[in-house]
């Protein structure tokens, strides 16, 4: 017994000291790079250490990000976590972090903020990520569905409940529909998506969806998933049920064409793309987008989600601004825009949107 | 063999030794409290803000009620595992028996193993089989439940069609999945309690001519009743702060409704901080710090109950 107990003690005791030395080789990452010399020029490889933190829905576009930007610039130490919008914006603000992602651009409020933070210069909302949202569905016989924004809004507010109702039948003369209820599925946590879809719905069907854009569900009740992955799940589990995912995640199910004008338009990149240039900064100077939902120009697809990169265009270093300016280059190229696209399913930057953030990025400097 | 040595050739114990392993057993115990004071300020700081800018405390200017805000969450944790309580109990106190009682030695081993490998599952992979595979294995016998007669005597198997809707990850489900998530821990500690029972008493009870069940009824069942409450009350603590399983397998909402195979009408603490806290941010964020508040003193007070009601029993 006594020897028993003795070797158990024993073994505790090692099992520790490893989980404490796991714990310290984990948290203590070296800091490389630190003053190394480098140049202004664009070219020449930077280095030091970058952090950046905020949106998970360009986490995957920020993984291959600084995958392919650590290729090109060995000595650099990029790291993203994707903590959320919200958290990225306050870590950016309290100079925790570097750069933010995030799904909402910063607004006058933080701007106003950002003065401190960036030695007295202005922060800047690049957009990075543009990603389609597909309405997604799962209807046994039903492959081709086209919905106009009047009706997707009447079936997220709970007016519209049959897949034969009359306002479904006038969007698809052609599907036989069945008489089943409909289930719409929601985000059950606080999204971003959420936010673009409740947008869109608000902007292209004021009369139908009087809720607002909202990023949190305006109701309890009804089916929902935790994140992409769960809504997709919740929308392949049931039957009649419609929801709505970023385009990348959207697969094995029936996805549905929204009206746009007169015509019906499928999901695509450079749908998106379209709806991008065709919509404008919110305020001059800043890239920000007041997102065109009501566009009506022609292939374009107007529930997307832009995520921005938000950033300083004064640093407090010189290092810190070829860095960051580096970094934001390289995410903005074409390769970048390519990487994102291969990694996550986005949808490439239009290239004058690329030249006017390139024109952006160019302005930071050190203080 | 090394520390026999030393006792033999000196008897006076040695006291350096005995010093250093004292103040480190006694640090150990004082960290506990430490640890625990630590989290308890951490919440208490964190979800002040919310606290303040609550009605409760500022009346009509406040900016939102605590209690309307934590109220349908504390409703949905404590039904979700009051349920996953409900079905793991009676599971557990059986295979409990089964091993001490009934089982052969052969047998009995295997499975005390099998019950304990349960409790080693990580509670993604149990969110991962409740919401891929076990929800719509359930949905047969949920829509049982829903349509038979059953459901006019029972009004918690009601609801409207448009709240009973598949894929049926209703708070049932949920359950459970927490149900099988504390079996293994209710299970131990019960084998443990019944394998004390003393051996005259249950020999007695079968010489008097009872029959193994009557045994058990008369005997062991007493006799381990506070120690089959302690261990139900470990579940519970452990069914209230579950998140993943219940994140992943539930469609939440927040409501009161006792209809548990509604969709979308419950949630609990636990998965709610979960799916909220990515995107919350300022007064949000300490809201959400204060529903951990709660959930902490709820769990406090849970085990509290626990040892009052076996210090009672011990006493007697």
């Amino acid at each position: 017994m006594n020897v028993f107990s003795r070797k158990t003690i024993a073994a505790l005791g090692a099992v520790s000291v490893l989980a404490l030395s796991a714990c310290g080789s984990d948290g203590g990452k070296p800091v490389d790079g630190g003053k190394a010399d480098t140049g202004k020029s664009d070219s020449k490889p930077v280095s030091g250490k970058l952090v950046g933190s905020g949106a998970s829905s360009q986490g995957g576009a920020q993984d291959a990000w600084l995958a392919g930007f650590t290729a090109q610039n060995p000595e650099a130490q990029v790291t993203y976590d994707a903590t959320g919008s919200g958290k990225g914006r306050e870590a950016f603000l309290s100079k925790a972090s570097d750069f933010a992602g995030t799904d909402d651009f910063l607004d006058e409020e933080e701007m106003t903020k950002a003065k401190d933070r960036c030695e007295g210069g202005t922060a800047m909302n690049i957009p990075v990520y543009i990603s389609p949202i597909a309405v997604v569905y799962n209807l046994e016989g039903v492959d081709d569905l086209q919905l106009s924004p009047e009706t997707l809004a009447g079936i997220f507010a709970g007016t519209i409940t049959k897949w034969d109702d009359p306002k479904i039948k006038a969007d698809n003369p052609d599907a036989e529909l069945p008489s089943k209820p409909i289930v719409p599925v929601h985000r059950s946590d606080k999204s971003g998506t959420t936010g673009n879809f409740t947008d869109y719905l608000s902007k292209a069907a004021p009369n139908e969806w009087t809720h607002g854009a909202i990023e949190e569900w305006y109701e309890s009740g009804g089916q929902s998933g935790d994140k992409t992955a769960g809504m997709m799940s919740t929308v392949k589990g049931g039957d009649g049920t419609i929801g709505y995912a970023d385009a990348s995640q959207a697969k094995d199910v029936g996805v549905a064409k929204i009206k746009v004008g007169e015509k019906f338009v499928e999901l695509s990149a450079e749908g998106a793309g379209k709806t991008v240039d065709d919509s404008k900064p919110v305020k001059d100077g800043d890239l920000a987008l007041e997102l065109n939902r009501t566009t009506t120009a022609d292939g374009a697809y107007p529930l997307v989600l832009v995520s921005y990169m938000a950033v300083c265009d004064t640093y407090d270093s010189q290092e810190k601004a070829d860095l960051v300016k580096a970094y934001a280059s390289f995410v903005i190229s074409e390769q970048g825009q390519k990487d994102a696209e291969s990694s996550s399913g986005s949808a490439p930057l239009p290239a004058e949107m690329s030249k006017k953030a390139q024109e952006n990025v160019d302005k930071i400097k050190a203080k | 063999m090394t520390t026999t040595s030393p006792q033999k050739t000196n008897r006076t114990p040695v006291r350096l030794g005995d010093r250093i392993f004292t103040s480190l057993s006694v640090g150990s115990g004082l960290l506990i409290f430490a640890a625990l004071l630590a989290v308890f300020l951490f919440l208490l700081a964190q979800s002040w803000d919310a606290i303040r800018a609550s009605t409760e405390v500022m009346g009509q200017s406040g900016e939102f009620s605590l209690a309307e805000f934590v109220g349908p969450l504390v409703f949905g944790t404590v039904l979700a595992a009051g349920l996953a309580l409900v079905m793991a109990v009676p599971v557990a106190v059986g295979i409990a028996l089964f091993i001490s009682h009934f089982a052969p030695r052969k047998l009995a081993t295997p499975i005390g193993y099998v019950v304990d490998l349960l409790a080693a599952v990580p509670s993604v992979v149990f969110g991962l089989w409740g919401g891929v595979w076990l929800v719509p294995k359930l949905e047969p016998a949920f829509r049982f439940l829903h349509e038979s007669l059953f459901t006019r005597w029972f009004p918690m198997f009601q609801g409207s069609d448009q709240e009973v809707t598949s894929p049926m990850r209703n708070v049932l489900a949920a359950a459970v999945v927490l149900a099988v998530m504390i079996l293994p821990i209710i299970t131990a500690v019960s084998r443990e309690v019944f394998l004390q029972v003393p051996r005259l008493n249950e020999e007695a009870a079968l010489a008097l001519g009872a029959t193994r069940w009557e045994m058990i009824r008369t005997v062991v069942l007493p006799f381990g009743r506070s120690g089959v409450v302690s261990a139900s009350m470990l579940g519970l603590g452990r069914a209230l702060g579950e998140t993943m399983a219940v994140l992943m397998v539930m469609a939440p909402g927040l409501t009161y409704t006792l209809h548990v195979l509604a969709v979308g009408q419950h949630s609990t603490i636990a998965s709610y901080i979960a799916a909220q806290n990515a995107e919350s941010t300022g007064l949000d964020m300490s809201k959400l710090i204060f529903a951990g508040l709660v959930l902490f003193v709820i769990t406090f007070i849970i085990n509290f109950i626990a040892r009052a009601i076996v210090s009672a029993s011990s006493k007697k």
